[in-house]
């Protein structure tokens, strides 16, 4: 579809997205430029290059129909532009959609002003059936304007003195019911048993049979006992999430006072919400944790939503220290190579391409810190060898029924996880090949630790293999050998 | 108690050779090496004693063994830890860091508890054994 000539363009009425401005198939983005990548199913009978200029134009300046107001602006530049439309391979009346936005249409440093036009009312567009936001390229110029992690993984790693492996934590089960000072135990018990963290769940805020200040109370006097009885840095991140802002402020701050190293928030809180915290991070040297609650609504089907690796680039950006992001071997979601992807969004200073990952676009992060991603859900001690594999070495692993289930105790779970960890990165940096020694590895280490022994007999058969929903639509071609 | 800071407290003390090929590990990253060596193993002692300059430019693990064993040699009771460091744009942090030595017995940490108000706590983490002056500790 071509584009309306200058006499055309402005006659009243509606004409399609495509002949008002917002497909432009021969235009060149800029390197200031915001990118994105849509996955859209239009309606039946909808022309794919017609719901992509639609998508970009409700995603920018568009309305239904033609306005002469638009001839009071320089149109042009504000107008985001479709600029290529593929079919999405073996995805019948799918379509990948790049559009190009112009900076100047984004407010600095606001995530809520960068979503209100990317995701705001385009999703529920007639014309197209499903759309899902795949990806996006930020410019350098743009990343500038947001503060990005309150502390980062090389800051956070020298204030609690940690280097080499991933860290260590457990979220407290039950997640609800306990009253504060029976929390408090199962903290003591994981911390002083190795780990380096433990976590308030998403949904532990301040409830009947546990109001907010005796948690964090009964929580510390736990982080320091543990601290005392090994020499190390401990944490538990206290759930600061709360009806308003003022509330958050008020817990984060005594959570500050009574020495906590981290404090975290619920996705659900919403962008600004976060945004705010991370600045209130930033100025009170306390790391931010971020747990992903609710964007399994979104994220998890293929065709409509968004992709998880958007919400990292966001999280980058708003400034949280750390994200769930998947596990690979665990109970959630999560395909091998899109993990690889949102590890490598949170993680590296840039990325390339790499579509096998879901990686759509290259991406220089412009100095932003790097977000330490969270591993939690269903992972065990058996598990070792793999979650050093597949995640690396700048990771929370979180166990939080592989240390409180332990036959032998709370202390005991946290031990077998503690020295499956150092033996795991001591054989991978003595050059062995831990991932297929793993099993032998730990059966080793088991010899003289107990603890590991039982972990390995009580978790030896739990797999969840399902398959994944969000999977890569590239697969690599494997080279003959 | 055992302090367990450093990447491998909750293993067996490493051999020599076992040291050795973690210090090659960081030697074959590219990572310089240093050895540093304290009597106040506070959690949040930052600044341990350095023995020497991180060892820029060494490409054979010996070397670094060598001082690893001089530093024993005069602080037998000491903390003695051994750092790799990635000089890497983005990292410029230690890489890795594992304790080598230490004393024989280690008291560990009081936990002093100053009442504040309402129910709140102070605390504060201090070592037994920095009861007394630099170099006088664990001498037993």
């Amino acid at each position: 579809m071509t584009a309306a000539t200058e006499a055309d363009r402005y006659q009243a009425g509606v004409m399609p997205y495509a002949r008002m401005g917002y497909w432009e198939p021969d235009y060149i983005p800029k390197d200031t430029d915001i990118l994105t990548l849509f996955r859209i199913t239009p309606q039946e009978g909808v022309d794919p290059i017609e719901a992509a200029a639609a998508v970009a134009g409700e995603s920018s300046t568009a309305t239904w129909t033609v306005v002469w107001t638009d001839r009071l602006t320089a149109c042009e530049v504000y107008r985001a532009k479709a600029y290529r439309v593929d079919p999405v391979p073996n995805s019948d009346g799918q379509y990948f959609a790049y559009i190009a936005y112009d900076l100047d249409l984004f407010e600095e440093g606001s995530i809520a002003n960068l979503t209100a036009s990317i995701i705001g009312n385009v999703f529920g567009f007639k014309a197209i059936k499903a759309l899902r936001l795949e990806d996006m390229r930020f410019p350098v110029a743009y990343l500038k304007t947001f503060q990005g992690p309150a502390t980062g993984i090389v800051v956070e790693r020298e204030r609690l003195d940690k280097f080499g492996r991933p860290l260590l934590g457990a979220t407290v089960k039950p997640k609800l019911g306990l009253s504060g000072k029976n929390y408090g135990r199962v903290v003591y018990e994981a911390l002083k048993g190795g780990l380096d963290f433990t976590k308030d769940d998403e949904n532990i805020n301040s409830q009947p049979f546990m109001r907010w200040r005796d948690r964090y109370l009964y929580a510390m006097e736990a982080v320091n006992r543990a601290s005392a009885a090994t020499g190390e840095v401990k944490g538990h991140y206290l759930n600061v999430t709360a009806a308003t802002m003022e509330d958050m402020y008020e817990r984060a701050e005594f959570a500050r006072d009574l020495g906590s190293v981290i404090v975290m928030v619920d996705l659900v809180i919403g962008y600004t919400a976060i945004q705010s915290m991370a600045k209130w991070a930033r100025k009170n040297d306390v790391i931010l944790h971020l747990h992903r609650a609710g964007n399994s609504t979104y994220s998890r089907q293929k065709n409509h939503g968004m992709n998880f690796r958007v919400i990292c680039k966001w999280m980058r950006m708003a400034g949280v220290d750390h994200i769930h992001a998947g596990t690979v071997v665990g109970k959630l979601e999560g395909d091998p190579l899109m993990i690889k992807g949102f590890y490598d969004t949170l993680r590296e200073s840039q990325t390339a391409i790499s579509l096998e990952n879901g990686l759509f676009f290259d991406q220089h992060w412009a100095s932003l810190r790097k977000v330490m991603p969270v591993a939690s859900g269903g992972i065990h001690a058996g598990q070792m060898h793999q979650l050093l594999h597949y995640l690396g070495e700048d990771v929370v692993l979180q166990f939080g029924g592989g240390t409180i289930g332990h036959p032998q105790g709370i202390q005991a779970g946290a031990t077998a996880n503690r020295v499956a960890l150092e033996v795991m990165v001591k054989a991978r940096n003595e050059g062995r090949d831990f991932l297929a020694e793993g099993p032998e590895i730990l059966e080793q280490a088991a010899k003289w630790c107990s603890p590991l022994r039982a972990a390995l007999e009580t978790w030896k058969d739990v797999t969840f293999n399902y398959e994944s929903t969000d999977t890569a639509d590239f697969v690599p071609t494997a080279t003959p050998a | 108690m055992k302090v367990t800071q450093g990447t491998f407290s909750f293993l067996p003390d490493l051999t020599d050779e076992e040291i050795r090929k973690q210090v090659g590990y960081c030697l074959s990253n590219g990572w310089p090496v240093n050895v540093e060596f304290t009597d106040d193993p506070h959690p949040r002692n930052s600044y341990w004693e350095m023995w020497d300059f991180p060892m820029f430019d060494l490409t054979d693990a010996a070397a670094v063994m060598f001082e690893i064993d001089a530093c024993r040699e005069a602080h037998p009771n000491h903390y003695i830890k051994v750092n790799g460091y990635d000089v890497t744009r983005g990292r410029e942090t230690v890489s890795l860091s594992f304790i080598v030595n230490r004393p024989k017995s280690e008291p560990g940490f009081r936990l002093i508890r100053q009442e504040a108000g309402g129910r709140s706590l102070n605390y504060t983490v201090q070592s037994y054994a920095t009861d007394k002056p630099e170099g006088e500790r664990y001498m037993d």
